[in-house]
């Protein structure tokens, strides 16, 4: 069956409250875990980079996002005269709102055990529930639907700015976030079909039998390898934060905004590095699965996973600190000619390995005629890639020569 | 009544929209009314339980299809003052009113015969319960109509294809120039 517990025999004012309380900590989380990852963030680049970083408010500098955010809450709110009023305001509650609802799927906690029905589930005030906001019958797709509609924030608040380069940066946004979302659902694609389910909770418990189903071949390389890099992009992160090229477009789509309306984007952003990492843990990394040593049964999936996403966030300040900018066409390049014809080709391997299963193929030939065909259809694919390149090289000669 | 309320929220914000898309004076206000018209249909969709529909439709209407939309007016530079009524087709106010009424008639004819054809069971109740309704989908598309399923993806194709030759400007001095070249 799928669905949390706590909906099968009716909902009473008791469920209702419960999933208000849910909600409740879920936000609060969220709003506390920002204010922590930008001070990790700061913290940690300044490491990485021989400097201090915030050390003033606060013991180790703990407070000073508190103190910005104050800070932002008193700022002047301007509004740039060519603005549009309505979308120019409605722009960064797109940004927060999405990003607070794609949290909702993840499950944080919960004793996942092999073979068992109804798995992960715990029991709070009585009630028999997921230690998740939501697990809806679309499960990861909400993740895919919600990062969609944040696209819009980013888009309309650089137009109604109605200055040029945060239209500039917006347009920028937006095609990255499309040409990056093709990649981000293919690798969830590789780990649905493994799960045989879309339900993040479900995902969880395919790999609730510790370390050996962990589906370390199967997406532990390349679909993952591809998911990192896509919610890279599509969070806007150094090395693909061309978005807010500071040398380029002053700041990109955020330029004209201030005050608590900059303050938004910067917490969307934030807290979707927070999601995405949390996304990660999820799908590839058993959620909050791992063993448990002493005492309180409930309490170490939580650790585990609040543990696994601190890992994330690092390596994603880690990308920020080391890493250089792309060039746009590099970006694009990586896109559309890397990530999406591998992620193809491994789910082409991967689909046959899994369907020979079914037709009582020996697994060897299955292995190799998908090996054979992935390699065929690889070699067809460089091959249009070099027409292609060779087809502009001439044209672009034959331009200079007729224009030069 | 739970029911009751999810219709009339999301038939009034699908309502809302479509009128919004017909009035916003600015192109971008209106792909925005469009945007708010889809939700409410996803919302309709989930109350019907078509989950995997609703999800659909947020992605690639709202999430593709719209922004394309917007890239494209943004792009253009679309005036706000531009003025839209530009006479446009002799005639064409006559016949959209017109046809506009028979539609409707057509509509509420079908609408009074909805009790005995075209629902064989209550809405909102699948096919098969036990399943989830992603697998059905995918049992009706690649199974049942597969072929009619890749022909689309065929014409699709075909319409790409179409669409890239016809936006390629012909170039009468690369022609030239590659002629004498050879």
């Amino acid at each position: 069956m799928f669905g949390d517990p706590i909906y099968r025999d009716g909902v009473d004012w008791g469920d209702v409250a419960l999933m208000g309380f849910k909600v409740l900590l879920a936000f609060v989380f969220l709003l506390v875990a920002t204010m922590f990852m930008v001070w990790f963030e700061r913290k940690v680049v300044g490491d990485m980079q021989n400097r201090i970083g915030p050390n003033v408010a606060g013991p180790w500098g703990l407070l000073q996002t508190f103190a910005d955010g104050v800070k932002f809450f008193f700022k002047e709110d301007l509004k740039p005269a060519n603005s549009d009023p309505l979308i120019f305001r409605l722009a960064p509650y797109l940004s927060a709102v999405t990003a607070f609802v794609a949290f909702a799927i993840v499950p944080v906690g919960g004793v996942f055990r092999e073979g068992e029905i109804d798995t992960g589930t715990v029991t709070l005030f009585g009630k028999e529930t997921y230690l998740q906001v939501a697990d809806p019958p679309i499960g990861i797709l909400l993740l895919l639907a919600v990062s969609s509609i944040a696209v819009y924030g980013v888009m309309l608040a650089g137009w109604a700015s109605g200055s040029k380069y945060p239209l500039l940066g917006s347009v920028r946004a937006s095609a990255q976030a499309i040409s990056y979302e093709a990649a981000l659902g293919l690798s969830v694609v590789a780990v649905v079909l493994l799960a045989g389910t879309l339900s993040t909770h479900g995902i969880v418990a395919e790999q609730a039998g510790g370390l050996r189903s962990w589906f370390w071949l199967a997406t532990g390389v390349v679909p993952f390898g591809v998911f990192l890099i896509a919610a890279t992009a599509e969070l806007n992160r150094p090395p693909f934060d061309l978005v807010e090229a500071e040398q380029e477009l002053v700041g990109g789509f955020h330029t004209e905004y201030s005050s608590i309306r900059f303050a938004l984007f910067f917490l969307a952003e934030f807290m979707n590095v927070i999601t995405m990492s949390a996304i990660m843990v999820t799908l590839f990394f058993g959620g909050p699965a791992g063993p448990i040593f002493f005492g309180l049964d409930w309490l170490w999936p939580t650790v585990w996973f609040f543990a696994k996403v601190l890992v994330f966030l690092f390596v994603f300040v880690w990308f920020r600190a080391t890493l250089p900018r792309l060039r746009y066409d590099q970006l694009m390049h990586l896109g559309w000619k890397v990530l999406i014809p591998m992620m193809l080709g491994w789910l082409l391997v991967f689909a046959a390995i899994r369907q020979h299963r079914l037709d009582n193929v020996d697994t060897a030939v299955a292995i190799v005629v998908g090996l054979v065909l992935a390699i065929g259809a690889t070699a067809l694919l460089m091959a249009a890639f070099s027409a292609g390149d060779r087809a502009y090289e001439r044209e672009n000669t034959i331009k200079d020569e007729v224009g030069g | 009544m739970i029911d009751l309320i999810v219709f009339l929220v999301a038939a009034a914000i699908c309502l809302v929209g479509a009128v919004g898309v017909v009035v916003a004076r600015n192109p971008v206000h209106s792909a925005l009314m469009l945007v708010m018209t889809l939700f409410g249909i996803a919302v309709h969709f989930v109350a019907q339980e078509a989950h995997f529909l609703a999800a659909v439709q947020v992605i690639v209407y709202a999430g593709a299809i719209v922004v394309m939309f917007l890239f494209v007016i943004m792009l253009l530079g679309v005036d706000v003052h531009t003025k839209l009524d530009l006479g446009g087709l002799k005639g064409q106010r006559v016949a959209a009113a017109a046809f506009g009424v028979v539609g409707l008639g057509v509509l509420v004819f079908l609408m009074t015969r909805v009790e005995d054809g075209i629902t064989s069971q209550p809405a909102g109740t699948p096919i098969d319960p036990n399943t989830p309704d992603i697998n059905q989908l995918a049992h009706s598309l690649f199974d049942q109509y597969v072929f009619a399923f890749e022909l689309t993806s065929v014409l699709l194709i075909i319409a790409v294809i179409g669409a890239v030759i016809l936006s390629r400007k012909p170039r009468p001095e690369l022609e030239e120039s590659q002629g004498g070249e050879s």
